[in-house]
């Protein structure tokens, strides 16, 4: 399969695949050997492939019509919505497309932590994929500024002076981002650049992140090394083309929902009053998917540990598979990972809550408590159940549990026949 | 490899490196302070305000650099209450008389020190301001009471021109 020496067909094919092997490369694409277990958790990485895509062409699309100027971006949005041929439909498809991205990818991560697929020898992968996620929050957050609405400018306002926390240098690397003494035209400009880059920065990841899986090939649910290939293997197409077709029909169809239905339910209506440097909205609330971080940041009473912490809680990710002590992969065989990793999901989901609250109260005290268990969870609990943990008996091939005992067809058919 | 000795061909690499990295500095450089303010936003550091218009107990608001500045003509009892604040209650100390040399008149920055939103006027506990995006809280002398701010609002460089006119920056 991929290991085999390829050979086209055709003449042309030859001598094309001779000077640039991209025919060798579609092969390996196509036969590369895919565990035949792996679930619909899987499919998310195509999802997310066709959402890196759809963010792209609609960004292009939009970016013909939009005005990067602080007097004119407002309405040039405006313009896109209501004289724009489909400018409505493609600015929800972008606007909702960046929720749709972040639904993906965090369905994504939370796949990984629960198989163990950060662990040795996927280790590169799970980092450079940890860039890509810090790259799509900034990309975000540029592209939330642009239609420079009250919520565009008092995020960009709130977020670039997280900056001016770092001791010394801070009051001065937050002028150097704004171009001038607050948020204004300059610090436009530059956002739309680096809004328009970073999509492609994210594309090149991609590419990198799909190599270094080509290299161990996919973990799955059983999360154990299998051999390649083989019984438990089956070709990348038509097999798992086919599942993850299926599973983004599934998710475009949600992802229709929102543009067509409620485009606006995950914006703030705040958006919609251009930008007003004098006046600063009542309830400032980051989009819903950095809320988590948001609820971290508020949650401690110094400005500079609180940056620290919120940056610390996403880059502790990095370190993951130096935290995660355990040998064993997959939490089917874990029972007190798997509680624990249930907690951590729940945990999330409280700080998001909190996140968009007001941080006063209540509300405060459950932010702290949430926030001291995220990093409990990856310092200590994580480190300890390695060692501690008596994991479940795992199979020695994905087919064992089903067929008993041989990834070969064959006897394992024998023994059944034995049984009867 | 059996001795180490420093000859020509190490010292051409480093002198090499090294005027290398100065190149690459140098060429880099430009690049990063393009970002910094250019001329144009330098050139609009200073506005004249005229304030011959403020009642006793208003606030005017006036963008300077981008910025909110906040100018509050004080009535005696508020002057009375910022100067008798013990220095000891404040998380960042200043005296009043520091921040508002002409006691009547506060003129500063409207921008939270926390994280830069704009706070708002006769709110909070101390009658001051209050910032809605964190809830810091401000005494009448723009002083921070309460709530994440690390610092007291600041006081630009500004000046009396006439009696009636402020000019800022």
């Amino acid at each position: 399969m991929s290991d085999h020496e390829y050979t086209p067909k055709s003449k042309f094919g030859k001598w094309f695949n001779d000077r640039l092997p991209l025919l060798t490369l579609a092969n390996h694409l196509t036969d590369y050997p895919t565990p035949k277990n792996l679930n619909y958790w899987w499919t998310f990485g195509g999802i997310l492939t066709f959402c890196l895509i759809t963010q792209i062409v609609t960004g292009l699309v939009l970016a013909m019509h939009y005005i990067a100027h602080a007097d004119m971006a407002f309405d040039s949005v405006e313009h896109i919505m209501r004289d724009v041929n489909y400018g409505w439909l493609i600015r929800y498809i972008h606007a909702n497309g960046a929720s749709m991205f972040f639904l993906a990818v965090y369905i994504h991560i939370f796949r990984s932590l629960f198989y163990g697929s950060y662990k040795a020898p996927r280790e590169i992968i799970w980092i450079i994929g940890i860039i890509i996620y810090l790259l799509m929050m900034a990309a975000a957050f540029l592209g939330y500024v642009l239609p420079w609405g009250q919520m565009s400018f008092w995020g960009a306002t709130v977020i670039t002076n997280l900056f001016s926390a770092i001791p010394l240098v801070g009051e001065g690397i937050v002028t150097w981002l704004w171009g001038g003494y607050s948020v204004d035209n300059p610090t436009l400009t530059r956002f739309f650049t680096l809004h328009y880059l970073i999509p492609f920065l994210i594309l090149g990841l991609v590419v990198l992140h799909i190599w270094a899986l080509h290299v161990p090939g996919n973990n799955n649910p059983v999360g154990i090394d299998i051999k390649k290939p083989s019984k438990d293997t089956v070709p990348f197409h038509p097999y798992i083309v086919i599942k993850d077709g299926f599973a983004l029909l599934m998710f475009m169809i949600v992802f229709a929902f929102f543009v067509f239905y409620t485009p606006n339910i995950l914006g703030h209506a705040d958006n919609y009053i251009e930008a007003n440097p004098l006046v600063t909205p009542a309830h400032i609330v980051p989009e819903w998917y950095l809320l988590p971080f948001y609820a971290i940041l508020r949650s401690v009473p110094d400005k500079l540990l609180g940056v620290v912490a919120m940056l610390s809680a996403i880059l502790i990710l990095a370190a993951l598979p130096w935290l995660d002590t355990s040998k064993i992969r997959s939490a089917v065989f874990r029972p007190l990972y798997r509680q624990f990793y249930w907690i951590l999901v729940a945990d999330v989901l409280i700080l998001g809550y909190v996140g968009a609250m007001p941080a006063e109260g209540l509300y405060l005290l459950v932010a702290r408590v949430a926030t001291a268990y995220y990093f409990l969870h990856f310092l200590v609990i994580l480190p300890v159940l390695g060692w501690k943990e008596k994991t479940l008996p795992i199979p020695l091939s994905i087919t064992e549990p089903i067929l008993g005992g041989s990834p070969n067809l064959a006897s394992a058919k024998n023994k059944e026949s034995l049984n009867k | 490899m059996s001795e180490k000795k420093t000859n020509r061909r190490d010292f051409l690499f480093t002198a090499t490196y090294a005027v290398g990295a100065v190149g690459v500095g140098a060429t880099i450089w430009p690049m990063i302070d393009q970002m910094n303010p250019d001329a144009s936003v330098k050139a609009l550091a200073s506005t004249e305000v005229d304030v011959s218009a403020v009642n006793p107990g208003k606030t005017i608001t006036v963008l300077w650099r981008g910025k909110p500045v906040f100018i509050r003509r004080r009535t005696q009892d508020e002057i009375a209450e910022a100067r008798s604040v013990k220095l000891e209650d404040l998380k960042h100390p200043e005296k009043d008389e520091d921040r508002a040399a002409n006691p009547e008149w506060l003129v500063m920055l409207g921008v939270c020190t926390h994280l830069g939103c704009v706070p708002l006027d006769q709110k909070g506990e101390y009658n001051g301001w209050f910032c809605p995006c964190h809830g810091s809280h401000y005494d009448i002398s723009g002083r921070i009471r309460k709530g994440p701010a690390p610092t007291n609002m600041e006081i630009p460089k500004y000046e009396f021109v006439n009696a009636n006119t402020i000019k800022i920056g």
